[in-house]
């Protein structure tokens, strides 16, 4: 009898498991399923309107003569300003946080806070922005407002990717250079940051790369949708592709949606580009430094 | 075992093969002591008159009533030691005894330990390096220290040796190679390294790169040099290369070595000093500790009954 038992549980366990173990593939082909489809359709509605004009002609009314100059043009600035400002401060805040900053109740509010600003939707920020950049700062609906804007997105990420760098230098570093006789500042700057620093230069590559995808918080600051003209400075007028991309999709012409499709395609491209130089990055200065 | 050092007379060279830690061996009573199972003193290394310690051997750190508090947790109490110049001190005593808290205080990187607490002094050549005005970072230079576990810096040979003389100003790129060849000679590494200095510290063996520590600690021209069991995870070969460079550096450092391996102990210093629980229990000349030791404590302990 007890034998049968056996048999019969031992037979739903592995049917159980073979479940179990389909639901997954499942939900992983599900996950690639929609990512292929997803780019699918983009490529084979945009890949038509891809070519040399389009990336170096400003948006028109006309489908076929419409290309994302601007957008691209105001993405790189963007992207370039917002690196500029957001870097020394977050890999500073995170320095400062991490090394200097005494174990406290403060310091735990502090490191809180920032975690929760990392998941803050950026329409928040946006609206800061707008309110703090453009108006009470009176720096218009610029390019570095956006930039500015861009940069309270993306700061508790790089903070929180450098505090993990750091973290991950061990104590035995920091304790060679101090019985050499090196100050804690020699010590952060001349072993620290370089040993962490493929870390935080990932992290920072994926800050900018989201940072670069965002379209809310622009729109909040007031990126423009038709920008005849690429920004000469800081404080022009712009747009970014994410902008013209939501601009083109809203139109009621199907050519747009697939000029639109175009645009994506070049995004995409950037994305790409950029998380391909995250990961060598790491790998390739990570092969280096092995505790 | 082949032994490269400068000084030919040195009795390690024809020692067969290293004695293995610690443990009670009552069958076999060990030449030069009166008592079973405590390890040999080799009479050749305290012989010489450069390994006596008499009235004109100079004091460079004296300790007077050192208490250390890991907050409310006392680790040493009232440690008065007094470290010899050119000699050799050997701290040795069971886990958790405070050799390693005591070593640190000798250069003050226990400063680093959240919630310490350091009372009593300490004098390095007539200067109280706990008074507020010390410069800690001066103090370091001359106070070398070289830890358990070898940590070379992620960088290339020249780079690690080079990191002190450059924190003191030094950019000299012919002083600070030179500066580098005569800390790695020193240190019983050059003819391994000289034409790689440009490779990675991370690819040099376990005792390598513990030599390579010892190299630049020694970069910084110390007085004293501070080591915390600097062979213990190393393999027996490499322990004898590092116990002959001890050896060797005693003549120009002073050096303090915490071991709790006592043949070590026995074999490489002149003075020793028995911690347990914190208090220093005795402390004297190696081979009068080893043979004749004042404490029960001492005799109980180099014999193997504890610890």
């Amino acid at each position: 009898m007890t034998t049968d038992a056996n048999a019969r549980r031992q037979r739903y366990v592995g049917i159980v498991s073979r479940v179990f173990a389909g639901a997954c593939l499942l939900a992983t082909l599900s996950c690639i399923g929609m990512l292929v489809v997803l780019l699918w359709s983009v490529v084979s509605e945009g890949a038509a309107w891809l070519d040399f004009d389009f990336l170096t002609s400003f948006p028109s009314r006309f489908p076929d003569q419409a290309g994302i100059k601007s957008a691209l043009a105001g993405s790189l600035w963007l992207t370039g300003l917002t690196a500029l400002i957001s870097l020394p401060l977050g890999v500073g805040a995170a320095v400062y946080l991490e090394e200097y900053a005494v174990q406290s109740r403060w310091r735990k509010i502090i490191q809180l806070n920032i975690s929760n600003l990392a998941g803050v939707p950026s329409i928040v920020y946006g609206i800061l922005g707008l309110g703090l950049f453009v108006q009470t700062f009176a720096l218009g609906r610029s390019v570095i407002s956006g930039a500015l804007t861009l940069s309270l997105v993306v700061l508790p990420i790089i903070i929180l990717a450098t505090q993990e760098a750091l973290r991950g230098v061990p104590n035995s570093i920091r304790h060679a250079s101090y019985a050499l006789g090196a100050t804690r500042w020699q010590t952060v700057w001349h072993q620290v940051l370089p040993a962490s620093l493929p870390g935080i230069m990932t992290g920072v590559i994926l800050a900018l790369s989201r940072a670069i995808g965002e379209a809310a918080p622009l729109v909040a600051v007031g990126a423009m949708a038709y920008v005849p003209f690429v920004p000469a400075s800081p404080s022009d007028q712009f747009t970014a592709l994410p902008i013209q991309i939501f601009n083109w999709s809203a139109r009621p012409q199907p050519e747009f949606h697939q000029v639109a499709g175009a645009a994506i395609i070049v995004l995409l491209a950037v994305l790409v580009t950029m998380n391909t130089l995250a990961v060598f990055v790491r790998y390739r200065y990570g092969k280096r430094i092995r505790w | 075992m082949n032994v490269k050092t400068a000084n030919a007379d040195h009795a390690m060279t024809t020692d067969p093969e290293p004695k293995p830690d610690p443990g009670p061996m009552p069958d076999q009573p060990a030449a030069d002591t009166g008592l079973p199972g405590a390890p040999e003193v080799h009479s050749t290394l305290n012989h010489g008159d450069n390994d006596n310690i008499d009235a004109t051997t100079a004091t460079r750190i004296t300790t007077k009533d050192l208490c250390v508090f890991y907050g409310g947790v006392q680790a040493l109490d009232n440690i008065s030691l007094e470290v010899p110049e050119h000699r050799v001190t050997a701290l040795i005593g069971p886990s958790g005894c405070g050799k390693s808290t005591f070593l640190r205080c000798l250069n003050r990187m226990n400063d680093m330990v959240e919630g310490v607490r350091v009372e009593g002094d300490v004098w390095l050549d007539k200067q109280d390096i706990y008074q507020p005005e010390t410069d800690v970072v001066e103090l370091r230079k001359r106070v070398g220290m070289v830890f358990q576990k070898s940590n070379p810096f992620p960088k290339s040979i020249f780079e690690n040796v080079a990191y002190g003389p450059r924190l003191s100003g030094i950019c000299n790129k012919a002083e600070l190679h030179g500066i580098v060849e005569h800390s790695l000679r020193r240190s019983a590494l050059w003819d391994e390294v000289q034409d790689r200095l440009n490779d990675s510290a991370l690819q040099l063996s376990g005792g390598q790169q513990q030599r390579l520590c010892i190299a630049r600690a020694l970069a910084t021209d110390p007085e004293v040099l501070l080591m915390d069991e600097p062979a213990s995870a190393l393999d027996p070969a490499s322990t004898s290369r590092i116990e002959d460079l001890i050896f060797d550096l005693r003549r120009r450092y002073t050096i303090v070595i915490v071991t709790h391996n006592m043949q070590q102990a026995a074999r490489v210093s002149d003075r020793t000093a028995f911690f347990y629980e914190g208090r220093l229990i005795e402390a004297g000349p190696t081979k009068q500790l080893f043979t004749a030791p004042k404490q029960k404590q001492t005799e109980d302990y180099i014999t193997g009954r504890f610890g």
